[in-house]
Parts: C-alpha cells; sequence; structure tokens
C-alpha cells in the first residue's frame, strides 16, 4: 500500500482521537520493566519504548475465558454465542504480530473456530517496529521476526521527530481517514526507514548457536531423547507460566458453569497448560506426559518441530516471554544451546 | 461486550434422547440413544462422540455401535470422574448433548476384502464392537474372521450375550480368555497375547485390529508382528482426554497429531516412533 507520516507531536492527539472511534488498547507500564496492554485514551499513557507485555496480545484474540454455549436446562435449549468487542490494539511488536499469525493459521485449520475468527476480524492491529533489542531474553532473530512480516493494518516505525507508517490494508486507510493528522512523507524519510533496518540487520544476530533454517533438524528423534529433558524435570515446577505468556500457546480446557438459579449457565473455554500434571491424562489413570521433563520436551517441540511439520513455521515467536517469567530460570536460548551443544551442532 | 448467536459453530450440540440404559458392570454403564427425528449419527466405526449435560461438563465417548444400525447409536460409559458420573445417573427418556462425530475411525473401504483379526481388551471391546458389527452386518463383504477377546475377570465381560451371538457363528472365529477365572467359567485363562500363536492366518492379507489399554497394544503388536502381519495393516484406537474434538485444545496431541483428528484409529507403522503414544 503506502506510507505515511505522523509527527510526534500529533500522537497524543492521534490516540485521543482514535480512542474516541474505538475502543483503544496500547502497552502501559506496570512498574520497573512490567508492561501490559489496557485500555488507553491518550498517548500520554502509552509506553512505546517497552519490553514484552506480561501477556501478549492473545489475551484479545483468545479470551484467558470465553462463553462458547449458553444453556438453559428447563427449556431444554442451547445456544452457540460469539462475545466480542471492538478494538483498535496499538503498539504491536513484530514478535507478537509472528504470534497472532500463528494462531491465525491453527484456527483457521480446518475444522474452523468460529469464535476465534470472528473475533479476529473485529481487532484493528497497528504495529510498533523496535528499532533495537529489548533485552538479553529476546530471539526474534533467529526465528526470522525482527522484522516486519506482514500481520497489521498500519505499521509505525519512530524516526527523529515522527513515525513513518505503513498503511497495509484498507482498516489500515479508514483510520488515517478518520483522524486526519498523517501527512506526505518524503524520501528522506524512506531513507532513514532505510537506515533503521540496514542497521537492525547488523545488530540483530542469530541469539542461539543454531541457524533458523536447522533449528527443526535439531529437534530431532535425538532430541527426543536428550538430557536436557532431565536436567528441566529436575527444575521446572510445573507452573504453567511459561505458556501462559506465550503468544502463541493456545491449549484450552472446556468447563461447564451454572448460575445460582441452577438452570441457566454456559460452556466456557479457558486457557489450559500442557506443563501441567494432569493435562495428558486419561479416565483409565493413564497419563501420557507424567514428568515434568516430558512435558518441558512437549513444550519445546510444540514450537519447534510439530508446528514446523505441519504448518512450515515455528511457533516460537522469539518474544522471550517464557524465560522472563520462569520461576526455575529455565531458558528457551539454554536450552536450544544446550540441544545443540549435545548434538555437536556447527553453525 | 458485544454478544452474537452463532450458527455455524463446533460447539453447538444436539440433544441426543436416552432410549435405553443397562448397567453393565459396576463401572460401566449402556447408553442407547437417538438424535432429534431420528436423524442418524452418520458415523464410521471407531469415532467418538463429544457428551455432555449441561451445567457439569463434556466428555469423549467411543460410538459402540455399528454404522448400520440406524436410528439410534450407543455408548458404554465408564464411570471415572464428574460428567461420566452424572451421565451413570441417567435413565431413559432424559437428554444428553451429542457434538461429532469426530476422529478417523476403521477404514472400511481399505479392511473390504481382506482378513481380519480383532483383539480386544477390557474396555477395548466398546469401540471395537462398531467395527465387529459392520463387518457382521457386512459379512460377505470380508475374508476370514478371528474375534479374541480378553478381560480380567468374568464379570467383567462386556455385551455378554452379544459376545455369546458372535461366539455360536459359524462365519466367525471367536476365543476369549480371562486374567482370573471363577468356579463357572469354562473358557481359556490366562493373557490375551496367549491366544494369538493359535491363529493361523495369511499375513499378506490379514489386517489386526487392536483396542485395548496401553499395556496390552505393546505385547499384542509383538505377537501380530510374529504372525509376519505388516506394521501398516496393524490398527489401533488410542485413548485420550479430548476437550474440543476438533484438534485445537491440545489435550489429546500425541507428538504431531492430534489424537481427535489425526485418530484415534491409527496404524501401527503411523505411531510406532512416537514416544508417549503407547
Amino acid at each position: 500500500m503506502r506510507y505515511l507520516l505522523l509527527k510526534k507531536a500529533n500522537f497524543d492527539d492521534f490516540i485521543s482521537s482514535l480512542a474516541q472511534i474505538e475502543k483503544v488498547v496500547a502497552p502501559v507500564s506496570r512498574g520497573y520493566n512490567s508492561f501490559s496492554f489496557a485500555e488507553v485514551k491518550s498517548g500520554k499513557e502509552i509506553t512505546l519504548k517497552y519490553i514484552p507485555t506480561v501477556l501478549p496480545p492473545k489475551k484479545y484474540f483468545m479470551p484467558q475465558r470465553e462463553k462458547l454455549t449458553e444453556f438453559n436446562k428447563a427449556e431444554n435449549s442451547v445456544e452457540a454465542i460469539l462475545e466480542y468487542e471492538k478494538m483498535v490494539i496499538f503498539g504491536v511488536h513484530t514478535c507478537d504480530l509472528a504470534g497472532i499469525q500463528c494462531l491465525n493459521i491453527v484456527f483457521s485449520d480446518k475444522p474452523k473456530d468460529i469464535n476465534y475468527l470472528v473475533r479476529k476480524n473485529k481487532l484493528v492491529i497497528i504495529g510498533l517496529e523496535c528499532n533495537d533489542y529489548c533485552d538479553q531474553y529476546a530471539s526474534c532473530k533467529v526465528v526470522d521476526n525482527h522484522l516486519p512480516n506482514g500481520g497489521y493494518d498500519l505499521f509505525f516505525t519512530e524516526l527523529d521527530d515522527s513515525f513513518i507508517v505503513h498503511v497495509n490494508t484498507g482498516l489500515g486507510e479508514e483510520i488515517v481517514e478518520k483522524t486526519r493528522l498523517f501527512i506526505p512523507n518524503d524520501q528522506e524519510h524512506l531513507n532513514k526507514l532505510e537506515a533503521i533496518r540496514a542497521r537492525k540487520r547488523e545488530i540483530f544476530k542469530e541469539e542461539v548457536n543454531v541457524k533458523h533454517k536447522d533449528l527443526v533438524t535439531l529437534f530431532n528423534d535425538k532430541a527426543f531423547e536428550s538430557k536436557v529433558w532431565e536436567d528441566l524435570d529436575k527444575r521446572c515446577v510445573a507452573c504453567g507460566n511459561c505458556t501462559a505468556v506465550c503468544p502463541t500457546c493456545y491449549c484450552f480446557d472446556i468447563l461447564d458453569n451454572i448460575n445460582l438459579d441452577l438452570n441457566t449457565g454456559d460452556r466456557t473455554r479457558r486457557w489450559d497448560s500442557c506443563q501441567t500434571e494432569p493435562f495428558a491424562k486419561v479416565a483409565g489413570g493413564e497419563n501420557f506426559r507424567k514428568t515434568r521433563g516430558m512435558r518441558q520436551r512437549h513444550r519445546y517441540f510444540r514450537k519447534f518441530r510439530y508446528p514446523a511439520e505441519r504448518y512450515s513455521r515455528y511457533f516460537c515467536t522469539g518474544c522471550g516471554r517464557c524465560t522472563r517469567t520462569c520461576m526455575a530460570k529455565i531458558s528457551l536460548k539454554e536450552t536450544v544451546n544446550a540441544l545443540a551443544a549435545e548434538q555437536k551442532y556447527k553453525k | 461486550m458485544k454478544k452474537a448467536k452463532l450458527t455455524d459453530s463446533e460447539y453447538l450440540v444436539k440433544t441426543g434422547k436416552i432410549l435405553r440404559t443397562k448397567q453393565m458392570t459396576k463401572l460401566e454403564k449402556y447408553f442407547e440413544i437417538a438424535l432429534p427425528g431420528g436423524e442418524n449419527l452418520e458415523h464410521e466405526p471407531g469415532q467418538f462422540v463429544m457428551v455432555s449435560v449441561p451445567g457439569v461438563g463434556e466428555a469423549p465417548i467411543s460410538i459402540s455401535s455399528s454404522p448400520t444400525k440406524r436410528g439410534s447409536f450407543e455408548l458404554v460409559v465408564r464411570k471415572a470422574g464428574k460428567v461420566t458420573g452424572v451421565l451413570h445417573t441417567l435413565e431413559t427418556s432424559d437428554t444428553v448433548g451429542i457434538r461429532g462425530p469426530f476422529g478417523k475411525g476403521f477404514p472400511t473401504q481399505i479392511l473390504e476384502g481382506n482378513d481380519l483379526i480383532f483383539v480386544a481388551g477390557g474396555l477395548g471391546i466398546v469401540p471395537l464392537r462398531s467395527l465387529i458389527n459392520f463387518v457382521i452386518d457386512n459379512r460377505r463383504d470380508f475374508g476370514k474372521v478371528d474375534i479374541l477377546l480378553g478381560c480380567k475377570t468374568p464379570q467383567d465381560m462386556l455385551f455378554g450375550e452379544e459376545v455369546d451371538e458372535w461366539s455360536k457363528r459359524l462365519d466367525v472365529n471367536f476365543s476369549c480368555t480371562v486374567d482370573r477365572a471363577d468356579p463357572e467359567w469354562k473358557g481359556n485363562v490366562g493373557l490375551i497375547t496367549s491366544l494369538i500363536p493359535g491363529v493361523t492366518l495369511d499375513p499378506e492379507r490379514t489386517f489386526g485390529v487392536v483396542v485395548g489399554p496401553p499395556i496390552m497394544y505393546k505385547f499384542v503388536i509383538i505377537e501380530l508382528l510374529k504372525k509376519n502381519i505388516p506394521e501398516r495393516q496393524i490398527l489401533v484406537s488410542l485413548e485420550r482426554h479430548m476437550k474440543c474434538g476438533v484438534g485445537k485444545c491440545g489435550h489429546c496431541q500425541i507428538q504431531n497429531y492430534y489424537c481427535c483428528k489425526d485418530g484415534p484409529v491409527f496404524t501401527y507403522d503411523q505411531i510406532k516412533d512416537k514416544k508417549e503414544a503407547l
């Protein structure tokens, strides 16, 4: 589509006028080095330089709790429902854009998940470029998410006194129209954008001792038997933090709730975690992933091998959240490096 | 927050009316269920449905009847948790929610014209019965049929009368064993694996269909391989606790397979290298 410019002096106006049209959520500070996506009314509330939020924007696409059906026992009726809210999500980093793309793929895989697909189309996504690394936990380069790969309506890159904005969709154009704050850019701005990208190609280096294309082969049958999982088995506390904060973890449980009238209620899906002990248990009492090591192994294989086979992409976005949040200091980069060392992998 | 009604949600349930129940053992209860207007479930043998009670929850249950049975279908529910516990309290003319059928069942078109050896252990008879009865109802379309059945004690035997019928048929070979006998028991005593060596079969044209607890698969498959049945001609049906049934929720995942979508029926060839499968 096209590029436009938004002066930083107009950023606050942009957010507040947008917030008058639609609910706007954006990264806000929650104390030292802690950020979350939350509703904002003005640009001042937004922290533009932020490390990945505690929860990724997946919480808007696949809410932690989501009603699927509502029932009335006396009337013997069941209705499938969708609860949604129109929203503009501002400030989504490239890692999280990739996470949303992963979820899109999963939920549009047949049979399609109507709840997800309808809700997703009620959300406008405005991306925001990271001009530099956020911290030592990120590994976005090795999974090729340090530069934008689509998945947004508008994409902001910060220049000196302005943002250069890539307008990617009709929805993006609508926002440009409605807010009336964008101005045409010059070649100079495109040159600056290219300079930022060129610098990023320099400073973003594969963060692990494995090349992008070799990650899938690293997670081979031999890796399944690796000592690495025995180490994680001793350290993991099975809290499920890593899966809750992961932008591509989408496992869920389905539970019924009954209201106080003991007649009406709903069937709700709720985020679940493959790291918890009962996750793969069956009625006969058998547990197919009974140890923490087995469950951690499952998590890693679900990021680097199974989706690579099924969808030809890694389900790790390199955001680093699992490492940042782990109470046992289990590090994704260290795990990958340990596997590489064990297999005497040479980059 | 806005709310919309969905008519094409995968989570919409049909109302299943219970036509008949029977307490089979202390833990297993039989249900015959009809969909509204006598609509056929149109399942393949080996598929499953999600059965639910509003306010309690949903559980995946194998379909035990053959699709040749029209107008209603049959389930056997083991009392194992909250949902199945409440299902056990339901009786004739009560209703349940039904979603499905889900999953890949037994490949009846591939099996047609071939010899079959069925090996069922314990509750394995429940899903396998859908295929056995399908084969019996279309008996002409299949070659030699052997049915091997095993359970812990004679009291644990499910579908006793029907099993008796099978044993009397001239067009199937039937044998049965229990781990522990009682004084009235006249059949074999011992593990189900002990029945396999005695079966004569042509491995080239025989499909082994095995359903039972995880531990049984390991030993039965060894015996079938000893008979030279090719790995891709050994079929198994795997148990997992599906929550969605449509390949999303992750609970039933076996490495890169979703048991609910890619299974529950797999060839041994497909799963032999998948750790965590058996």
